[in-house]
């Protein structure tokens, strides 16, 4: 901290420097803006993971106990923006605001005023998606977006107060993300060090890379989508009415453009970060650098057309059937490139097994769920069965949760050393980990088999045969949640102190971050290294 | 797969990766004379559902082996090349050689011919089967979703019915132990004859409902103003059922679907019961009733088709469902001086709803005497005391 704070002194003496409330508001650095992109995360992150909780406690015994029905629609769809939008997509922008200058020898992002603009929309949208459920306590409007996240018309025409809010929250926090996507392309495009080609920039680079193209591809086609709802909620078009000549299903199309390669958004980045965790953490280099760069750039253009598997019950024509179906399957050739890259970096190293390795190893386990669940669900005839149900559900928050969340923790521990220049209690970390991945199995398993055995997602109520896999989920999905407070808690001590952190924190680890000192300086590199 | 109790299979053919740890987790929440853990799909009574679960073992035994191989080969590595074992880290970044790249590519390999192959060509087949909607089908049924219940008309016999939720609000609200079927029970279910090939037509009248019968391994989303098809041939006479499957608003999770699969002769019974009902119903739109009469069925009828969202005692959940206890429509006039209808009057939002609400139009679903009946029924009802009533033959003059 001492050394945060003379950095600070030393780099910026120009006598002007605000400090308290201003500093935050006003600040241009990046490591300013990725420290409040990271607290903004995880503070959502507690929110949408009450909402949830509520959820669960309803669900886990059949009858209506706590809530009404519309409450709990309200609940599953703003527990799963709040999730995409504001906690895992700041978590990653957090890394890249961070870590990319450092990564890539340049002193900040280039365009820090359009850094500092792109966090400080994110807690006006995230307000305008909670007010709702504050409004509706005084009496105005029926609650929050009661759609679920996908806010399918006609059911979001007929929706309340709740869907504009909504409307208008995605339209900021899409340019919010627009405007980082571009800050990051612009940076790396233009800031690396002198000698470090493109194929030889760091795969956290890369991944973000990636990111931000399709965020800037799909995020407007989500934005004209939610404005042509607008308009047909209270300006009398008829995109989504059939009676006006517009298609229900068009909704759909609009929304799965952006919805699906929104997955590869949010799970790119941490793509980009594991095998630096795995190469650190094995001593060894990186395996098939140059296979995992077209890997990503693979997944991310074949997740720009595989949108309509996302409703392949809604009544497709057989040939866009086969087509989504066999393209879908076509996805995991380039993942299974990076599984195997993965474990190929691990393969002969000198592994030791600290927090954030522990991370990244759940982490490629449990996501590899996710990926051979994906698979099975591309086939049109199972999917059948499997679409709309928990077993959906199951699989996706494998995604998500093991995928995402798990990945971000994996960098929060990796890197928070030398973001602090505190080592964390590692003690601390491994409770958490084994509470984390035990916990979330327990949650999420038994849903593949309440999907499998028909239950419906998205039902506030359910029939008494799935009483017993319900109760087991809930159980573990409290869990899940408390020990994420231990989380809070090692993050919280590791910022206030601890054992120093050195330059390179881990034995095994090699890049330009860490080069610099643990925290580095405020100006990250004042003098571009030379890459040879 | 010939279960005979379908809500009891612990025995399922395909081993599943997560079952040990989901199966422990049981073992540990509750005694096993609790256990009521399904583990697979129901047992399937349609071609296609045999299908469905046929490829859905399959795949299941395909991605357990998937990961069994490649993470025992992580966790080899993580045993052997660990540093406190005094693991060298060896310093390779890539494939060199002939022989490595042979070894590289023959998983990828391996892969292609998994997705395109084993999965590919069982899931094409499938997939052209469960389109196959109209080869050789024997009758037509259509089935329109609205909120929160199910419409079905056959068209060959003229017959049509809606089907609502028979679980009592006590059950759900726990003030009566839950019944076997809770949830999943219905007033009037779907009657289909066994082994006959029917084509499902699907349609919505407000927004997006999905038709699902796990049993049947067939989903199909019901779309307002398309028309959506499916099939079915039910192989087992018996009671199956499922559930609406897309968010749908506040009820979504309780309009369930129940279908009897019954023999041809007692299938043809039915048809000609329920006909002589809607003769029966058509007739009593021709009779005058008198207004207790009219209270006394409207009761039951609002019970069945209003109360989900205006609620039994007519206070309405607002803004979305507005209250008609004291509603200025409800108490306005009954129709014009000569006979018409008012616009926005009462008796125009129950026959014509009101568009982009929830409020359907009750005149496509509706007879004439239950709307006669529900009108006349919220007219002098919840503190409303307007005295007035509308006879059956007024609404059908009014259509």
């Amino acid at each position: 901290m001492n050394t945060a704070t003379h950095a600070l002194d030393h780099h910026d003496g120009h006598g002007h420097q605000p400090t308290g409330l201003m500093r935050w508001l006003t600040t241009t650095n990046h490591k300013d803006i990725g420290t409040m992109y990271l607290t903004f995360s995880l503070l959502m992150f507690f929110v949408g993971g009450a909402m949830i909780l509520a959820v669960r406690a309803e669900l886990f015994q059949p009858g209506l106990q706590l809530m009404k029905p519309e409450f709990f629609n309200q609940l599953i769809g703003v527990h799963a923006l709040v999730m995409i939008f504001a906690a895992l997509m700041p978590a990653a922008t957090g890394f890249a605001n961070w870590m990319i200058p450092l990564m890539i020898g340049a002193p900040d992002m280039a365009l820090p005023r359009l850094n500092n603009w792109g966090f400080w929309l994110l807690p006006p949208a995230a307000m305008l998606l909670t007010m709702p459920f504050i409004l509706a306590i005084f009496g105005i409007g029926d609650g929050a977006v009661d759609t679920g996240w996908t806010l399918y018309a006609p059911l979001s025409v007929q929706g309340g107060i709740g869907v504009d809010f909504a409307i208008f929250s995605i339209h900021i926090l899409g340019i919010s993300s627009i405007m980082g996507s571009i800050n990051i392309i612009a940076t790396i495009l233009n800031m690396r060090a002198p000698g470090m080609t493109l194929m030889k920039m760091p795969l956290f680079c890369w991944g973000w890379l990636v990111t931000a193209v399709l965020l800037i591809i799909t995020l407007p086609v989500l934005a004209g989508g939610v404005t042509m709802l607008l308009t047909d909620r209270h300006f009398g078009t008829h995109f989504f009415d059939a009676a006006g000549g517009g298609d229900p299903i068009l909704f759909q199309h609009l929304f799965w453009f952006f919805g699906h390669p929104e997955v590869y958004i949010l799970l790119l980045p941490v793509w980009g970060l594991m095998p630096h965790v795995l190469s650190t953490f094995s001593r060894k280099p990186i395996y098939g650098h140059t296979a995992q760069v077209y890997g990503f750039i693979a997944i991310g253009v074949l997740g720009l057309i595989v949108w309509a598997h996302h409703f392949m019950t809604a009544g497709l024509p057989v040939p866009a059937l086969l087509y989504f179906m066999y393209s879908t399957m076509a996805i995991s050739l380039p993942l299974a490139v990076l599984f195997f890259c993965w474990i190929a970096t691990m393969w002969r190293g000198a592994m030791s097994f600290e927090t954030p390795m522990l991370f990244a190893i759940g982490f490629i386990v449990l996501f590899g769920i996710a990926g051979l669940t994906g698979l099975v669900l591309a086939d049109v005839a199972a999917d059948a069965q499997y679409h709309h149900s928990y077993f959906v559900v199951a699989h996706f928050h494998y995604a998500l949760f093991a995928g995402g969340i798990m990945g971000v923790m994996t960098g929060v521990y990796y890197w928070l050393p030398k973001w602090t220049g505190h080592m964390y209690s590692e003690r601390l970390g491994k409770l958490h980990f084994w509470l984390t991945v035990i916990s979330f199995n327990f949650t999420f398993m038994p849903q593949f088999f309440l999907g499998l055995a028909g239950m419906p997602r998205r039902i506030p109520d359910y029939a008494l045969q799935f009483a017993e896999f319900n109760a087991i989920s809930t159980v573990g999905a409290f869990v899940l949640g408390l020990s994420q407070l231990l989380f809070a808690w090692n993050v919280w001590r590791c910022v206030r102190g601890g054992q120093r952190a050195s330059d390179k924190v881990w034995e095994g680890t090699s890049g330009l971050e860490w080069e610099l000192s643990s925290p580095p300086p405020h100006h990250s590199w004042d003098v571009q290294p030379v890459i040879k | 797969m010939t279960t005979l109790n379908p809500r009891i299979r612990l025995t399922q053919s395909a081993p599943r990766i997560p079952g040990l740890l989901a199966g422990l987790g049981a073992l540990l929440a509750t005694g096993p004379a609790l256990a009521d853990f399904s583990w697979n799909f129901p047992t399937p009574v349609t071609p296609i559902a045999r299908d469905t679960l046929n490829i859905h073992n399959e795949f299941m035994v395909i991605i357990t082996v998937l990961f069994v191989v490649v993470f025992a080969i992580m966790v080899y590595s993580m045993v052997r090349h660990r540093k406190s074992v005094g693991a060298e880290p060896a310093r390779f970044t890539g494939p060199t050689g002939a022989l490595q790249w042979f070894w590289v590519l023959v998983p990828f390999g391996i892969l292609l011919f998994i997705d395109f192959v084993l999965m590919g060509i069982p899931a094409f087949h499938a997939v052209i089967e469960m389109e196959d909607t109209r080869t050789k089908a024997d009758m037509v049924v259509k089935v329109t979703g609205m909120q929160w219940k199910w419409q079905y008309e056959y068209p060959d016999s003229g017959i049509r019915f809606i089907s609502t939720m028979s679980t009592p609000r006590e059950q759900i609200e726990g003030k009566e132990a839950k019944g076997e079927h809770y949830l999943l029970e219905v007033d009037n279910p779907m009657v289909l004859p066994v082994g006959k090939k029917v084509r499902i037509l699907l349609t919505s009248t407000d927004v997006i409902h999905t038709w699902w019968v796990p049993q049947f391994g067939v989903k199909r989303d019901a779309i307002p103003g398309f028309l959506r098809e499916t099939w079915v041939r039910i192989e087992e006479p018996g009671i199956y059922r499922g559930q609406c499957a897309e968010l749908c608003g506040k009820d979504h999770g309780f309009m369930p679907v129940v279908v009897h699969a019954v023999p041809e002769a007692e299938y043809a019974a039915w048809v000609d019961k329920k006909k002589g009902e809607l003769a029966a119903a058509a007739a009593g739109s021709d009779k005058t009733w008198t207004k207790d009469e009219l209270i006394a069925h409207g009761k039951d009828a609002y019970e069945k088709q209003c109360a989900a969202c205006h609620q039994p005692d007519g206070k309405g959940v607002p803004p979305a469902f507005p209250a008609l206890a004291g509603s200025k429509i409800v108490n306005g006039p009954l129709l014009s001086p000569e006979g018409k209808l008012i616009p926005d009057s009462h008796v125009d939002r129950v026959m014509n709803g009101k568009a982009g609400t929830a409020m359907q139009a009750f005149k496509t679903t509706l007879s004439d005497t239950d709307i006669a009946a529900i009108v006349t029924y919220e007219r002098n009802a919840f503190g409303n005391a307007r005295g007035d009533m509308i006879q059956p033959a007024q609404i059908k003059a009014l259509r």
